[in-house]
């Protein structure tokens, strides 16, 4: 049977304000707490709220029907301050059972293409919100843009997930079809589920465009092309943002209506619905080798919107090359505005690609890079005065030193894990076990102490706390 | 075509766009002939046109043999031009002053008697038009209005003018009424008319109530630096940045709000300078200004630039800045851009209507210039980028293009009958 996997995102990013080069330094508040409460307020009304009580009532009356969201944790935080009755919806259609919530990176930036620790950190950091919002650990992961290469990939099924959602770019499928589902090449317990590009931009993109020669689209037209692919093609992820309706399309080209006709005129032709991870327990046919960035955006399906000018890539790299001390300093009005600031659509206003116009409060690109990197080089300059004014090289050793440690104590403790499981193997009594253990302990303990020995005194703190709990 | 300026004699931006629609014309289009009427040569003007010293021509008939003209006329021109323009005077004008061959003199350039000149030209415009032959009367700038009309009248061929500038740029508002109506019945009478950017266009529509019809935007374009220019090396200034303003230092090109700006930033930084090239009848006052700001250490007044001196200029600078309160075209950034320096342009310059590798900024708005300023002098990317990509896009701005543009306009109004019908 035919499957549509529904996936919807919600992403809002905290709008910067204009801040001047002669604000560096002297305006630690970034925001434009109007622009904000009223974009947010805007898209709620016109879109986030009519088109989650329509999918209510699409949950409440087809049993069989499913969608999956993800929430970005800037949009999070901006829903909750200025439209917590969208957070209310989302409660109420968790509890029809028929939803999934997927997890993403907190702050919908860029950091799976620069470092490792804080992508991770603050994945585990959105995982847990949506396990206090909505009561289930996400399995499945999405990255901002569906940004997806095969490094992520491996990383991503090293935090546990089960699959990923990316992109069905033709540049790295080839003949083969978007409709079954893959594995990453470099973990294969990762599944991959990839955006059907046609049929999710024909809602997405393309619904209420006048100049479409399939314009008007109707559910029924819309379904037979589903049900017209090729026998075994089972599966059909239509993924796209939930601002698709009401913003992309306004409520006025009836996509409601559309939507609400699905799930009826699926079930006439035979096709189900499936969430995320369900599909992810299916077997894959084979592996798919992404060497190169994809994502869902433009025709390119790259990052070039992000990082395709060297306005971009000086940003990006400024902004990354404090992300280890940000991650490891505990502050958390830096941990804040760290989050708004990573937010991908801060590098997509700067972009010089040619068509592309929504840009916020700017009117050019050089005009968001100037904005942009004023801002940055006050949080800079604040992030270094953390560390009183240590030279980088020093504290960048230091990071990696912290790292290395971490990094061999983790290994020490899956190493005495091992060792346990097989002394309970050959010897199954209690009492056998605790001397081994107290060993290792001992050993990695030691090992604490001799790098202890060669601290200086400035990044002691950071180091002990660190360090010392894994030891034990 | 009427003219009033044309290289090698410079003395503002018209003679440079002159020569570029000329040239890019007869580069592009191998049938088109231009006969070039100006009020003084001086005889070292490129051949690829045929050129008319108005002060040449005959307007009272005097009786010379062919040798002694031939001794009295500059080589660009035979006798028997002479002898055809004498066979041409319409009217009785012996009662003006005029020298010996019957011509009348011009000082050239912009004297005090200028509207005299302009009257004078206009009148040999008449003896030109009826002993040339020709399909399309094209007038620069408002000195030539009356010239170009006269021609139209006399010979009934269609006229286009060319709105290099108008007075409410150079005036902000308080036109010269003399100057207002020769420009306003130049273009009442024009069948089609070319500004040199849509923010030229808008005003000669709202100022002037032209249809919008016969109105048209051709944007000015720049030739490739000659290697001599692009040998100049820049200048690295090591810690220190130089930003750039260059041009005449009067009310037009919003010299203040240049050092308003600079101001603003010297307060925050300590290695940017400012280089304040040019001069005008507001330079006292700049200098004034940055004095009493407490900057004139950091802002340097170099005077006047010539020739190779200016693209030295723009070599030696990190950032050109032209922040012009109204700027028909302005053709500098773009000669910036050619040097590899990037450029702050006001909105209300019509270049930045096709330029896009620049940053544009309202002129009135000092905080957004000064950011723009810090910004180019401190983030290397913005600097790159703009650099680079600006050589490239200004290389595709040519005046072969310009030149088929106007050619189109030409065609339209010499085989269709222009625009209004």
């Amino acid at each position: 049977m035919k499957k549509i996997c529904l996936y919807f995102e919600i992403h809002q990013i905290i709008h910067l304000k204009r801040y001047r080069f002669f604000d560096i330094g002297r305006d630690h508040y970034y925001y434009d707490d109007y622009e904000n409460e009223r974009s947010i307020n805007d898209i709620a009304e016109r879109s986030y709220v009519p088109s989650l009580q329509t999918l209510i009532q699409m949950c409440k009356d087809n049993p069989e029907f499913k969608v999956a969201f993800s929430l970005s944790g800037v949009g999070l935080e901006q829903l909750e301050l200025h439209a917590p009755q969208v957070i209310d919806l989302l409660k109420e259609i968790n509890a029809t059972g028929q939803v999934e919530f997927l997890c993403e990176p907190y702050s919908h930036g860029l950091a799976s293409l620069a470092n490792e620790e804080s992508f991770s950190a603050e994945v585990k950091r959105m995982s847990d919100r949506i396990k206090e919002l909505f009561g289930k650990r996400p399995k499945v992961f999405r990255n901002s843009s569906l940004i997806y290469n095969d490094d992520i990939g491996a990383q991503v099924a090293a935090m546990g997930f089960k699959g990923i959602l990316t992109e069905g770019a033709k540049q790295v499928l080839g003949w083969k079809s978007p409709h079954y589902i893959y594995h990453c090449a470099s973990d294969p317990r990762l599944k991959l589920l990839l955006r059907d590009i046609k049929l999710s931009e024909d809602i997405t993109e393309r619904f209420s465009r006048q100049d479409w020669s399939e314009y008007p689209l109707f559910a029924d037209k819309w379904l037979d092309w589903i049900a017209a692919t090729p026998e075994g093609e089972d599966v059909i992820n239509i993924f796209g943002e939930l601002v698709t309706f009401g913003i992309f399309h306004p409520l006025s080209s009836n996509i409601l209506e559309f939507l609400k006709a699905i799930p009826f005129l699926a079930k006439e032709r035979g096709i189900g619905f499936a969430l995320p991870s369900e599909l992810c327990e299916e077997k894959s046919v084979g592996a798919i080798e992404v060497p190169y960035n994809i994502s869902w955006v433009d025709e390119e399906r790259d990052t070039s919107c992000w990082l395709g000018n060297v306005m971009q890539r000086e940003a990006f790299n400024k902004l990354y090359s404090v992300a280890d001390r940000v991650r490891v300093c505990g502050d958390r009005r830096i941990q804040m505005d760290w989050d708004s600031l990573q937010a991908s659509n801060n590098f997509r206003f700067m972009t010089t690609k040619p068509g592309y116009q929504y840009r916020g409060i700017y009117d050019s690109p050089y005009d968001a890079f100037t904005n942009y990197m004023n801002i940055l080089g006050d949080f800079i300059s604040r992030v270094n005065n953390l560390y009183g004014g240590a030279d980088n090289e020093e504290i960048d050793g230091l990071i990696t030193m912290i790292k290395n440690q971490q990094d061999e104590i983790t290994a020490k403790d899956k190493e005495i894990e091992r060792l346990r499981k097989k002394l309970e193997k050959y010897n199954p009594t209690e009492l056998e076990e605790k001397p081994v253990k107290k060993a290792a302990a001992k050993k990695s303990a030691k090992k604490v102490a001799d790098v202890k020995l060669e601290e200086t005194p400035k990044p002691k703190k950071t180091r002990a706390k660190k360090a010392a709990p894994k030891a034990e | 075509m009427f003219g009033w300026e044309f290289p090698p004699k410079i003395y503002g931006g018209l003679a440079v766009a002159s020569y570029g629609i000329t040239k890019g014309m007869i580069e592009g289009q191998p049938d088109a002939e231009i006969t070039f009427c100006l009020p003084k040569p001086c005889g070292e003007e490129e051949k690829f046109l045929r050129i008319i010293g108005m002060n040449q021509v005959p307007i009272v008939y005097r009786d010379h043999d062919y040798d002694y003209v031939k001794s009295r006329i500059p080589d660009y021109m035979t006798p028997e031009d002479y002898y055809n323009f004498r066979n041409h005077i319409y009217a009785d004008f012996s009662y003006m002053n005029v020298n010996d061959m019957g011509c009348m003199e011009f000082a050239g350039g912009y004297p005090g008697n200028l509207h005299d000149e302009i009257n004078n030209f206009s009148i040999i415009a008449g003896v030109v038009a009826r002993s040339e032959q020709f399909d399309i009367i094209h007038a620069h700038d408002w000195l030539t209005y009356p010239a170009g009309v006269h021609a139209k009248l006399v010979s009934g061929k269609p006229l286009c003018i060319h709105v290099h500038a108008t007075d409410f740029d150079r005036s902000r508002g308080k036109v010269n009424p003399t100057v207002y109506s020769i420009e306003k019945n130049g273009m009442d009478h024009a069948d089609c008319i070319m500004c040199v950017s849509e923010l030229t266009r808008q005003t000669v529509i709202r100022e002037y109530h032209q249809d919008p019809l016969k109105c048209f935007a051709i944007h000015n374009a720049v030739y490739p630096l000659p290697q001599e220019y692009l040998d100049i090396p820049r200048v690295d200034h090591g810690k220190e940045k130089v930003v750039t303003f260059l041009g005449r230092i009067t009310m037009q090109k919003g010299p203040e709000y240049f050092i308003e700006a600079a101001d603003l930033v010297c307060k925050r930084s300590k290695n940017i300078r400012f280089c304040f090239a040019g001069s005008g009848d507001k330079y006292w006052e700049m200098v004034d200004l940055a004095a009493a700001k407490g900057i004139a250490d950091r802002v340097h007044f170099p005077g006047f630039q010539r020739g190779k001196q200016v693209y030295e200029c723009y070599k030696a600078s990190d950032v050109f800045v032209m922040p012009s309160v109204s700027e028909p075209f302005g053709i500098a950034p773009l000669e910036a851009m050619q040097c590899g320096t990037p450029s702050i342009i006001s909105k209300q310059s019509g270049c930045g209507e096709i330029l896009d590798k620049v940053i544009k900024v309202d002129y009135w708005d000092i905080n957004a210039m000064a950011d723009a300023i810090y910004s180019l002098c401190t983030n290397e990317g913005l600097h790159t980028y703009l650099r680079d990509e600006g050589l490239k896009e200004v290389a595709e701005i040519t005046w072969v293009k310009v030149g088929h543009r106007i050619r189109k306009l030409y065609d339209e109004c010499i085989y269709n009958g222009g625009f209004i019908h």
